[in-house]
């Protein structure tokens, strides 16, 4: 632990060898699926005519609506309940007589190959009667439409917290602002889509199913629900997976079903693999929120009272409940005591693409709600922003620091550990803030325009409820780790690996880590909230810890020593001080396997006449065969990592293109387990930020259209738009709440992007920047606005 | 019945010849029709540069190229970088020691592309670097490890690694 080990899936990747769920079930008897999708934002299916289809040669089938029956005919899960959501809706596997966006699936084809079914899809035709579209937060408060007839106000929930009394606090504060403020929508955009494999084997009456997602157990869970089959029936193994960001933890997608039903209706092996076009328009989107604030303080810009609204644009469903938008409403806080605090939101359904978690799950938009608000007051009192911040802080010696709210996993809002003081005074060192007027008036007298900015964060990772690990070493003395939850890149077979081998003594190189196989590890959660490293990290520790323990035991038996005395190194079980009294992991692992048959050498040694005492059973009591250990980890809330980022940008005079001069990073997750992997992740949440901040947005027009649904026209940014070089400072202040004391570190990197950018283009321009993200183009007719 | 063609592509040096229609795209004659699925399929309209392969030597997007075209043309694909002794080749190398990659979905086309670039640029300068890969998406790493990755590639190939 705590050692940039190089990774060991990295041999795999660059040999072209990664098993990604497009690169399973290769060859002609796979059949391919493809989806009508909706040409339109809101209508009603009046007819649906597949006459033509089943003409085209080389189609198996083709599905829509009338040909789902049972649990397929009802709409897809509502995956997270909350008493709030008082009119949630889940869209149909298939679309029944209504369409509510841009993308929506309407029928199913499966043909030899992709093309052929793709052809198909096009022969089928719909007749659909046109109905409103509801498009932006705008339209969905002004109702004057509805997206669902029987959902008022386009209201899916309304939810107000309460810490003390803001209002009055506000009321009765020496100053008083208001903010009104608007982020749009961006989206995870993995580099792969999303994909589902499946085949049923009728032999054993049992289903495997590929597919790229961030949870298999909640895939095999609901593909078995949906299918009536019982839950050991089902197999769900996640493959290599090409980027999640969130995207791929809502579940079950309409293909993740319906792939596995027509596998087991036609007998043969069926693929579904997204496009990048199905990917802007039917998978999930995030961020879009309009907010106003209403803010109370005192000379010092000490906070008194916080009022926050905002509107949530949660598209044309809610499949993953309100997690975002309480997310926002309660990460808003930062690292900051508000003393009271009011929120209240309205998530709001539009004819749009559903919205779920990306990276960073509604925390941005919360910074950039709180960190706007913090240069609104130090602007007013003519503060330094830094100095406003902090003489808000949570002091270090606050913690546990209980905020007062309920956060996203139905538990308290009580932050673990952090010192944001001592954070500060790093990024200050880290960008040269104390610096920064001399610079900018030094550049100033050059003509060019500068300005910097700063944004703090704390991040809830490592929610619950559990995951759970299997370690298993082998008579070979390999070690093999299972968890369920999944890998999309963050380097688990590394990292989990570098665990083991630290508790158990064997060899980095002798584990072998499996994630996300429901056959390895069939009780697991999901990878997102930053939570890997923390839940599956501190389940893997603890049946490591397990692991070693039997070791330990059945050595001390082997060498005829007190288990006191004993040590695990390189794989080899030796008494202190003593070498040559050793016996290895291997043959440990004999051992713990009474025997009747021998099969090998090694394995005569714990068979029936060579081993036991004949007066106990094979198998102690409370003991059994194989030497394994399993444990889970289920903390009691959430623990708490924190960040400061900084950035120095330069906006150009006339053509008002805003450069990247300086981003540096400040970051506390806690112990690191691998410092390189750690900066890995905050580089691509730096960058996933830059592209959030300022090129990324979802161009929907009044019709619900998306009109930038490609790679050519979505600006996601290439090396040339990310700043040449982050630097990066650690700060390891450990989790009270976990046994090797680590926070997550998955989403830190783009949470404040948002807020970090609009304060630097605002120290620039000397005008409020109150919408992001901003395009040079903007950023022009703001100037244009603001100087007439 | 859709027209079939007969095709003779040359991959990493091994002949196959393939029965495909003549809409077959590249890429997906590589990886479907040959098992070659380390090249990746990330956008299909040619922006994310994930299906970036060698063809006689020059980077280009299979994604955009028809299986038939590509008849007669020496094709490279991530598979063929690795030495003939199962060992990775210099810009593999140095993406293991750069950690320039995470999930690894876009890495083969970043590996192809900058084994081209460093063959016509043996030295880049950091600019340079950065210029080489500008064509290539990548959501995971922000790039500042495949830079660091390209530099470290060159500085292997001319054996002044330390």
């Amino acid at each position: 632990m705590g050692q940039g080990v190089q990774r060991v899936e990295d041999q795999r990747f660059l040999r072209g060898g990664g098993r990604y769920v497009d690169d399973v079930a290769l060859g002609p008897d796979t059949l391919h699926a493809a989806v009508l999708r909706s040409p339109h934002a809101h209508a009603r299916i009046v007819d649906i005519d597949v006459s033509d289809v089943l003409d085209v040669e080389g189609v198996h089938a083709v599905y829509t609506y009338d040909d789902l029956t049972g649990p397929m005919a009802e709409p897809l899960p509502l995956l997270i309940p909350h008493p709030a959501l008082t009119h949630g809706r889940t869209q149909y596997a298939l679309a029944k007589d209504e369409v509510n966006y841009v993308g929506e699936a309407i029928a199913f084809v499966v043909a030899d190959d992709r093309y052929v079914a793709e052809d198909a899809v096009s022969r089928i035709r719909v007749d659909y009667e046109f109905l409103p579209p509801v498009v932006g937060v705008e339209a969905a408060r002004a109702a004057r439409h509805l997206v669902h007839d029987d959902v008022p106000g386009n209201v899916g929930a309304r939810l107000e917290q309460n810490v003390g009394d803001a209002p009055a606090a506000i009321a009765q504060a020496p100053h008083r602002l208001e903010l009104d403020l608007t982020i749009e929508r961006s989206a995870c955009m993995p580099m792969e889509g999303r994909g589902t494999v499946a085949r049923w084997d009728p032999d054993i009456n049992r289903l495997q199913v590929w597919t790229s997602t961030q949870s298999s157990t909640g895939v095999r869970a609901a593909v078995a629900v949906k299918l009536g089959l019982d839950l050991g029936q089902v197999d769900v193994v996640t493959p290599d997976v090409g980027g999640g960001f969130g995207v791929k933890i809502n579940h079950p997608w309409p293909e993740e079903l319906l792939v596995p039903m027509a596998a087991r209706a036609l007998g043969r092996t069926v693929k579904f693999t997204e496009d990048r076009r199905e990917h802007f328009i039917s998978s999930a989107h995030e961020r879009g929120q309009v907010q106003h604030i209403e803010v109370g303080f005192d000379d010092d810009g000490r906070l008194l009272g916080l009022d926050v609204e905002f509107w949530h644009d949660h598209g044309a469903y809610t499949p993953y409940g309100l997690i975002v938008p309480i997310i926002t409403s309660t990460q808003l806080l930062g690292p900051y005591k508000p003393q009271n605090y009011r929120v209240v939101f309205e998530s709001l359904y539009t004819n749009t693409v559903m919205v779920t978690p990306y990276r960073g799950a509604g925390r941005p938009q919360g910074c950039y709600a709180m960190e706007r608000t913090m240069d609104a007051i130090a602007t007013y009192l003519g503060k330094d922003r830094a100095d406003v911040r902090a003489v808000n802080f949570i002091q270090p010696d606050e913690f546990p620091y209980d905020q007062g709210l309920i956060f996203q996993d139905g538990r308290e809002l009580e932050y673990d550990s952090g010192d944001y003081p001592a954070s500060l005074e790093k990024i200050k060192k880290l960008i040269g803030w104390d610096e920064f007027p001399a610079y900018k008036a030094e550049l100033a007298a050059q003509g060019r325009t500068v300005g910097i900015g700063l944004a703090c964060y704390v991040e809830g990772t490592g929610v619950g409820p559990y995951e759970g690990a299997h370690v298993h070493i082998e008579t070979s003395g390999k070690v093999k780790v299972a968890t369920g939850l999944t890998t999309q890149g963050q380097g688990h077979a590394t990292v989990f690996a570098q665990l083991v081998a630290d508790e158990l003594g064997c060899s980095f190189e002798d584990v072998e880590v499996v994630t996300g196989d429901t056959r390895r590890m069939p009780y697991a959660v999901g990878t997102f909230a930053s939570r890997a490293a923390v839940m599956s990290g501190s389940a893997i520790h603890l049946a490591a810890r397990r692991a070693r323990e039997k070791v330990l035991t059945i050595a001390a038996e082997a060498l005829e020593a007190d288990e006191q005395d004993l040590e695990i190194v390189d794989g080899v079980v030796s008494v202190k001080g003593s070498p040559g009294t050793s016996i290895d992991l291997g043959t440990v692992s004999v051992l713990s396997n009474p025997l009747r048959y021998a099969f090998d050498e090694k394995s005569r040694a714990a068979t029936q006449f060579s081993i036991g005492d004949p007066g106990k059973p094979p198998v102690a009591e409370d003991e059994e065969p194989g030497l394994e250990g399993k444990d889970f980890y289920s903390p009691e809330r959430a623990t708490f990592a924190s960040g400061m980022h900084a950035v120095i940008v330069e906006t150009d005079p006339l053509t008002a293109e805003i450069r990247i001069l300086k981003y540096a990073v400040v970051h506390d997750c806690g112990h690191l387990i691998n410092p390189m992997i750690v900066e890995g992740q905050i580089h691509g949440g730096v960058a996933q930020g830059v592209g959030g901040a300022l090129y990324e947005r979802m161009a929907y027009d009044e019709s619900g259209q998306l009109l930038n649904a490609s790679f050519m026209d979505f600006l996601m940014p290439y090396v040339t738009e990310i700043p040449d070089g982050i630097d990066i400072d650690h700060l390891e202040t450990p989790s009270p709440l976990n046994p090797l004391g680590i926070k997550g570190a998955g989403e830190a990197g783009v949470i404040p992007s948002a807020a970090v950018f609009a304060a630097a283009i605002e120290d620039a321009e000397g005008l409020p920047i109150t919408a992001m993200p901003i395009s040079p183009s903007e950023l022009f007719h703001l100037r244009q606005e603001h100087s007439s | 019945m859709e027209e079939l063609h007969d095709v003779r592509l040359t991959v990493n040096g091994t002949t196959y010849e393939i029965r495909v229609p003549a809409r077959r795209l590249l890429s997906d004659a590589l990886r479907h029709d040959l098992g070659l699925t380390g090249t990746h399929v990330g956008c299909e309209h040619g922006v994310c540069g994930a299906c970036t392969i060698l063809v006689d030597g020059d980077p280009m997007r299979a994604c955009l190229m028809f299986a038939v075209s590509a008849v007669d043309h020496e094709l490279t694909t991530v598979e063929g970088l690795t030495r003939p002794d199962g060992s990775l080749g210099p810009v593999q190398q140095a993406f293991a020691e750069c950690h320039g990659l995470q999930c690894g979905f876009c890495t083969p086309g970043f590996l192809t592309t900058i084994t081209a670039g460093l063959r016509d640029n043996p030295d880049p300068t950091h600019d340079e670097a950065r210029d080489m890969i500008a064509g290539n998406l990548c959501r995971c790493t922000g790039y500042q490890n495949i830079v660091r990755a390209v530099e470290r590639a060159a500085a292997l190939k001319a054996g002044t690694a330390s």
